[in-house]
Formats: structure tokens, C-alpha cells, sequence
């Protein structure tokens, strides 16, 4: 079993033309890869009719109705997590309850507000109480803004999640850029805190330094918007891991924080 | 497998595992490749790089699998009897990164060192970046290699090859599609930096510009070199073609026999 816990599709609200390709795309790498399931969110319009960090609320529920969708044509190889904008938190918790009801598997927080802002706080709060983790997009040391997102790094993502100890919370994209080594030295004393290991960053020496600083038993497999990235890391750890461990990065993880009936089979 | 773009030494801005020639042949068994052009990473950013060529020869003198690529920097002296040396030792290429030295990267002493490559029939290795952007030591300042430099250099001498490595979909293709054919025909990109599904950025440019003008390159250790390859896996690419990406382009170019 694989699982890709940081993945993303398009809608047909989406600036992309080639929207369906990419979908289609992601799919048949994944195949090749040996996904079992890529657990995918759709971040609103992708910029089309409001920011992609930024998503205005009927952009995110235009985009949770669609990967519910993409779900339903894909049962077997897609999982859904809801994405929010908590500046509208009762829109957010509304969609969060929905989409749990729907089979939704966990709660996607991007750039919209700072990971230690109280707004995020009903957001965790429902997610724990339905059992759902929450991955949240990170700068890895955000070492000042950065146009187009309000975006956090994981000193505040830590601050959020000793509010909310039984909340399982996925830092975004170890690999999506930025100081690898600076969130790993955060997280490390922070056990509600999982890894993921997807953007296309595939540094020599950052997947020990996961394993020395996090564990591994805190990483989650992972991609983003870069199968191939993803892929060269997982050959990696092939070799560096004993299969135990291996098998903790590659689902077992995964399975420990996503709600019990997520992935079949595990 | 020849991988075209790898190092040997430590890197001054993090700590790398696995910077020896024990540690890049372990690499090289772990994914297959048989053959590394290497650099010496630490000389790369010392006032004067071509300190790191002797070493690098002799290293690759004991390591049949090595072919080294020396580092010529046009703002010394030195360049051109470097340039000889290199010559005489028969790399299958040199290398300049002018951004790292405080070089204008189309300068004159660069548009001097690429003719003085083209008329010695070895290619120039050129790297648009060593690290991601975002991620970088905050004194690590030198600006990525533009492609207006690249297309400039190629411009500037009808001899020149040039191997341009690290370089993403919009370098490559904002220098090939400035170039007439004969111009772009004498560059050669690695894909260590072009992405893969769902983007799917390497299967556009091998469509859009084709097998030939592309190489295998890792950048390891800095980089896994599981990742260039597990691209190539992600393609369907029939076998001939995967060979010329493997090792034909790059046998090419370093005139060996393919």
C-alpha cells in the first residue's frame, strides 16, 4: 500500500485549459508509481475567480463539490481532504461538517490566514472532534512575506497544534522549499506533528535529516505537484529504510491519523 | 547511464552526505549509472576555482568511472593555460559558473572563454543554479545564470557547445525558442530540474524540442540522482529513445563514440 497524502487536482474552475490532463496525468502516474491512493485537494478556483491562497468561499465549496466528485468516479483511488479559508469560519466549519458526512478525510488549510491566528482554532477544534487531520501548506522559514499568500512556517503550525493536542496536524511539503532543516528542529519536540515528505525539493541529506529529527514514525509519503520528486525520495528510502520503517513512511502512518475507514485494506 | 552533472566535495552552505568518490560511486551502483562527469564542488565558490582541478584530475585518475570537469574562471590569468590543460587531459567538458565568481555571465571574458571552448572542441558546462531559491544560506547570494546569458554566449561564437545544467521548462525553453536551429543545436540541457507528471514538463519539451538536445543529469549528491531517472520511468519512452537521453547525447557531445 501507497499513500500520497499530499495531492491536488483541478475542477473545470480552474485557469488551466489543460485541467483534465493534468487530472488524467496524475492518475496514470500514479498508476506506474503504485499509488494506492492520493489524498487530494482542490485549492477553489486556483486563481481563476479568486486567489489560490486566498480562495473565496464559493470557490472552496465549487471545489469540494468537485473532488466529491472526482471521489465518486475514482472510489478506488482517491481520498478528499475539505479546504478552507478560515477568515469565513462559518463557511469553513460548514464545509468541514459536509464533507466529513460525504467521506471527506481530512481538512486542507493554505495560506489564507497564519497558522497561529485564533480563526484557525474552531477549524482544528471540529477537525478533532471528527477525527480528521489537518495538513497545512508551510514556508519551511518564512523569513519575510511572501506575495500571494499569508503564509505560515512551522514555529506557528507548532504554536496551533499545542492548542489542539489530540488534532493530528500534516506540515505541508518538507521538500516545497525553504529551510527543511529549520522545520525539522521545530517539529521535532511536537508528537501531534506529522511530516510530509512531497514538493520537489530532493536535497541529499534531507530525508535523513527527517528521519534523525522527526522519525519514522512521523512521515508521511507524499508528492504534490511532483510525482517524479516523490518517487525519487520513496527509491531512496527503499534503500535507507529497514521495511518496518519503511512501511510506517509508505501507508501505515497515514492509516494511524486519517479516519479508520479511509483506506481499504490497511 | 552517464549522469553529466555530479560533484565530488563538501558544499559550503550545508552539510551534503556522501561527497566522497566512495560516496558518489555507492550512488552510481544504487541507481545504475555507470559513468559521472564530476566537479569539485568547494573549489566552485574559492576566489580561484581552478585550485580544485588538480585534485580533481588526479581523483579521476584513479576512479575509471570519473571524468572530470575541471573549473575555468575567464577573469584570471590563468584561464587559458587551465583551458589547455583541460584540453590535453581530454574532459568531456569544462566548466564556468560566472554568477558564483562576481562575473558578468555574458560578459567579455565569458564570451572569451566560449570561443576559446569552441575552437577547442570542448563543450561548456554552465549550471543555472546549485539549490533551490528558496531554500538557500542567507549570504549565499549569487544570482541564478540568466537565460539571456545563455542564449548570448551561444550567440557569441559559432563554435561554441554548451551544457546547460539545473535549468527548469522556462529556461530551456525561453533560450531554445530565442535561437535559430543551428544556434540551439549546439546546447544540450540536463533534466535533473525539469519536472515530471502531472506537469509533465520533460514529456512537452522532448515533444516540443526533441530527444536530441537533452542529457541525463543528477546533481547529485546535492540532489537524489534517483530523480532524473525515475522521470525517464514515468515516460513512455520507446527504448531507442531512452538510450540517446541515457548516454548517446552525452557520448556525443564528449566525442565518444556512441
Amino acid at each position: 500500500m501507497l499513500v500520497d497524502v499530499h495531492a491536488h487536482f483541478y475542477s473545470d474552475r480552474s485557469p488551466r485549459a489543460d485541467a483534465a490532463q493534468r487530472n488524467a496525468s496524475r492518475l496514470k502516474a500514479g498508476e506506474r508509481i503504485g499509488i494506492s491512493y492520493h489524498v487530494a485537494s482542490i485549492l477553489g478556483s486556483w486563481g481563476l475567480r479568486s486567489p489560490t491562497y486566498f480562495p473565496s468561499p464559493d470557490d472552496l465549496t465549487h471545489a469540494n463539490a468537485a473532488l466529491r466528485a472526482l471521489i465518486k468516479q475514482h472510489p478506488d483511488r482517491i481520498r478528499g481532504y475539505v479546504a478552507v479559508n478560515p477568515n469565513f469560519t462559518a463557511h469553513a466549519l460548514a464545509q468541514i461538517r459536509a464533507g466529513s458526512a460525504a467521506g471527506m478525510v481530512g481538512v486542507k488549510l493554505a495560506a489564507s490566514r497564519r497558522a497561529n491566528d485564533p480563526l484557525l482554532d474552531p477549524v482544528a477544534s471540529l477537525a478533532g472532534e471528527l477525527g480528521l487531520p489537518v495538513l497545512h501548506h508551510i514556508w519551511q522559514n518564512r523569513r519575510h512575506e511572501w506575495p500571494g499568500q499569508e503564509a505560515s512556517d512551522a514555529v506557528e503550525l507548532c504554536e496551533l497544534a499545542a492548542r489542539h493536542p489530540r488534532v493530528n496536524f500534516i506540515l505541508a511539503h518538507i521538500g516545497g522549499g525553504g529551510d527543511w532543516l529549520h522545520s525539522l528542529h521545530v517539529v521535532r519536540p511536537v508528537p501531534n506533528v506529522y511530516v510530509d515528505l512531497s514538493g520537489s525539493g530532493v536535497d541529499g541529506g534531507m530525508l535523513e535529516l527527517c528521519l534523525s529529527q522527526v522519525g519514522a514514525d512521523r512521515l508521511l509519503w507524499g508528492a504534490d505537484i511532483t510525482l517524479c520528486t516523490g518517487w525519487a525520495k520513496l527509491r531512496y528510502l527503499e534503500h535507507i529504510l529497514p521495511a518496518p520503517d519503511l512501511e510506517q513512511v509508505r501507508w501505515r502512518n497515514a492509516a494511524r491519523i486519517f479516519p479508520p475507514t479511509a483506506f481499504q485494506g490497511d | 547511464m552517464i549522469d553529466v552533472n555530479a560533484f565530488l566535495g563538501g558544499y559550503p552552505w550545508r552539510r551534503v552526505p556522501g561527497t566522497s568518490a566512495a560516496g558518489l560511486l555507492a550512488a552510481m551502483d544504487r541507481t545504475g549509472i555507470i559513468e559521472a562527469w564530476v566537479s569539485h564542488l568547494p573549489a566552485i565558490f574559492w576566489r580561484d576555482p581552478t585550485e580544485g582541478n588538480e585534485w580533481l584530475y588526479d581523483t579521476a585518475t584513479r576512479e575509471v568511472r570519473f571524468r572530470p570537469v575541471p573549473c575555468i574562471q575567464p577573469g584570471l590569468a590563468n584561464w587559458e593555460r587551465e583551458l589547455t590543460t583541460a584540453v590535453d587531459r581530454r574532459v568531456p567538458a569544462v566548466r564556468v559558473d560566472p554568477t558564483v565568481h562576481g562575473l558578468d555571465p555574458a560578459g567579455q571574458s565569458m564570451r572569451r572563454l566560449a570561443a576559446a571552448c569552441g575552437e577547442a572542441g570542448v563543450p561548456l558546462m554552465m549550471a543555472v543554479r546549485f539549490e533551490d531559491g528558496r531554500q538557500r544560506h542567507p549570504n549565499d547570494r549569487a544570482p541564478e545564470l540568466p537565460a539571456a546569458a545563455v542564449r548570448a554566449l551561444v550567440r557569441s561564437s559559432p563554435r561554441v557547445r554548451m551544457l546547460v545544467t539545473h535549468a527548469d521548462r522556462g529556461v530551456v525553453e525561453e533560450v531554445h525558442w530565442s535561437l535559430t536551429p543551428e544556434e540551439s543545436s549546439r546546447i544540450w540541457w540536463d533534466i535533473c530540474w525539469i519536472w515530471g507528471p502531472p506537469e509533465d514538463h520533460l514529456e512537452l519539451l522532448l515533444d516540443t524540442i526533441g530527444v536530441a538536445r537533452f542529457v541525463l543529469g543528477t546533481g547529485m549528491p546535492l540532489r537524489l540522482p534517483e530523480t532524473p531517472i525515475a522521470r525517464l520511468d514515468l515516460l513512455d519512452l520507446p527504448p531507442a529513445e531512452r538510450a540517446i537521453l541515457e548516454h548517446g547525447n552525452a557520448e556525443s557531445l564528449s566525442g565518444k563514440p556512441v
